[in-house]
């Protein structure tokens, strides 16, 4: 196949791309969407084999290691939980950080390959590329390794931070850019296996300082990250496809970053030097106790629900923990027998991953025109008569708006006080990840539920 | 003076950061989860490059080196290629309207 006419099949494949992630804006095209997404993954690959033209016994090994990587593939994208999905994500990303290592030291072993030149004599532009797709590739494979142990709860989802933590990265990062440049005037492989090396630590760094329910930013940071390098490896290999996808996937990360960061009133810097809802912050919790909180059972709740007229919910990372989706939609429905009209209300940042909760409504077969974003649906919390916040707590505190002191202070929060009760399923009084009180707690009209979401809610389906 | 290839690449890659940028704007925040999964199945097309690699055997020798590390990226590649796409799938199809009534 001549090489134009490949690169007009790659051209088609990068447009089908981005169909594909424009099928997204609405669920009902979202499926063509990725079927176009599909399509153009099949065209790239049949006209790679055919611009290779080389059916050898390769391309029987070829087709075999596909294979069985593809049946890994669908195994696990068809086992899966769907609370599972953050870490699900981190650990692709991870493959994709590797695959980009591979192939930038395949085409340094082999450049003639690429048609980049020969080993120890490669052209310039081509060895920058390459070193940018490898830095960029192992930064995202080790972190996002770390992001998926710590969400997979391997790994404490605490922050490590050390002293000095700060100027190390940074000397690393100064030093990839020097390895880099030597390694652009001497060839050295030498250079090159360090380069990749100290690439991989780097990206260990810089994600161990950064909490648990800081993730959302982190997985779309690294998704951001694994497009940059797939767009450092399309240029090494000009190749229209890949530059594009790139491109797409990259600012994709970057628009999800900057909407998690913006949905935590945190800047992007502030979430990445990490550290946050450390143990430094523990000091507010002396007068705890002497505050009265007023605590119910399921029946209280189901009461105040069956006299409701309209109620709220809304879900938080507890409720993935507690796997309690199924249960909380099969009370939504016996509310809704009882002329109830029930909506769900989503923060930004609820879950552990952009849409997290959204993606566990509808697997528990919520209809999604029912679940609405913070924007539209915050100002219904004055009318409505019952706020149920199930594993939520820190996108619900009211100090958000009133103590310029809080550490979360601007942070766009649910309105959930100004329902005429607020009924908070949670286990304990303890305090969310930032660290803080939640004020909610002790307001008049709140009733604490302490109990396992899961059970709280079939608890309550039982007594309405 | 005739125009560096790469500067051709680099107009596209520029042009397509601006498409992702307003593509990705009017997603829809609801389907923020399955936006992640399809750019990593997406960005797997990165496949093309270990394929290239995996089949450009110098001696014709089926297993170099080089090749080698094609082999291994194609099978990373590939997981995540039918794992995304597949995962997608999953997730669009459970995104239902609200059924009408009839009782």
């Amino acid at each position: 196949m001549s090489a134009n006419l490949s690169a007009v099949f790659y051209l088609i494949s990068g447009v089908l791309f981005i169909l594909a992630l424009r099928g997204l804006s609405s669920p009902e095209t979202s499926r063509q969407g990725n079927l176009f997404g599909i399509i153009g993954m099949i065209i790239a690959i049949s006209v790679t084999f055919l611009s290779v033209g080389n059916f050898s016994s390769g391309f029987i090994y070829v087709i075999i290691i596909l294979l069985i990587g593809g049946g890994i593939g669908a195994f696990i994208a068809y086992k899966i939980p769907m609370t599972a999905m953050p870490e699900l994500v981190a650990g692709f990303h991870s493959l994709v950080g590797l695959a980009a290592v591979f192939v930038a030291i395949a085409a340094f072993i082999n450049p003639g390959a690429f048609n980049l030149g020969s080993p120890g004599n490669i052209k310039l532009a081509s060895l920058i590329e390459m070193s940018i797709g490898a830095a960029v590739g192992a930064i995202t494979f080790s972190g996002s390794v770390i992001a998926f142990l710590k969400l997979q709860g391997i790994m404490s989802g605490a922050p490590i931070t050390f002293k000095g933590q700060h100027l190390l990265n940074a000397l690393i990062l100064i030093s990839i850019i020097v390895l880099t440049y030597l390694l652009c005037s001497t060839q050295s492989s030498n250079l090159f296996w360090v380069l990749i090396a100290i690439s991989f630590l780097i990206g260990f760094l810089i994600i161990i300082p950064i909490g648990g329910a800081d993730m959302p930013v982190v997985i779309s940071m690294l998704n951001s990250y694994s497009g940059w390098a797939a767009a450092g490896i399309g240029f090494t290999l000009e190749n229209t496809a890949l530059i594009i996808t790139g491109a797409l996937v990259g600012s994709s990360g970057a628009i999800l970053s900057y909407i998690m960061c913006k949905g935590m009133n945190r800047s992007f810097f502030n979430v990445i030097l990490g550290g946050f809802g450390g143990t430094d912050q523990v000091s507010t919790n002396q007068n705890k106790e002497q505050k009265p909180v007023k605590s119910g059972n399921a029946d209280d709740a189901a009461f105040l629900m069956k006299n409701a007229s309209s109620v709220i919910i809304v879900p938080g990372y507890g409720m993935a923990v507690a796997q309690a989706q199924h249960a909380l939609r099969e009370m939504v429905d016996t509310l809704k027998k009882n002329g109830i009209k029930v909506s769900y209300a989503i923060h930004p940042v609820a879950g552990r991953m952009p849409g997290h909760m959204n993606v566990l409504l509808a697997e528990a077969n919520v209809p999604y025109d029912e679940v609405f974003e913070l924007e539209e649906i915050n100002n219904d919390f004055a009318n409505a008569d019952v706020a149920f916040v199930i594993g939520a707590n820190d996108v619900t505190n009211p100090v958000a708006k009133t103590d310029p002191q809080s550490p979360i202070y601007g942070m766009p929060v649910l309105d959930v006080e100004k329902c005429k009760s607020v009924l908070f399923v949670k286990r304990s009084l303890s305090p969310g990840y930032a660290g803080i009180d939640n004020d909610l707690f002790y307001k008049e009209n709140t009733l604490m539920l302490f109990a396992d979401a899961k059970k709280m809610t079939e608890d309550i389906t039982k007594n309405l | 003076m005739e125009i560096d290839p790469f500067i051709f690449r680099l107009s596209i890659f520029i042009l397509s950061i601006f498409v992702g940028y307003y593509v990705v704007w009017s997603v829809t925040p609801s389907l923020h989860t399955p936006l992640m999964s399809v750019t990593n199945a997406i960005s797997s097309v990165i496949i093309v490059g270990a394929i290239i690699a995996a089949l450009a055997n110098i001696e014709g020798e089926v297993f170099s080196s080089s090749s080698f590390f094609g082999f291994f990226a194609i099978m990373l590649a590939a997981i995540n290629i039918f794992g995304g796409f597949l995962v997608t799938q999953r997730m669009l199809a459970m995104y239902k309207k609200k059924k009408k009534d009839k009782k």
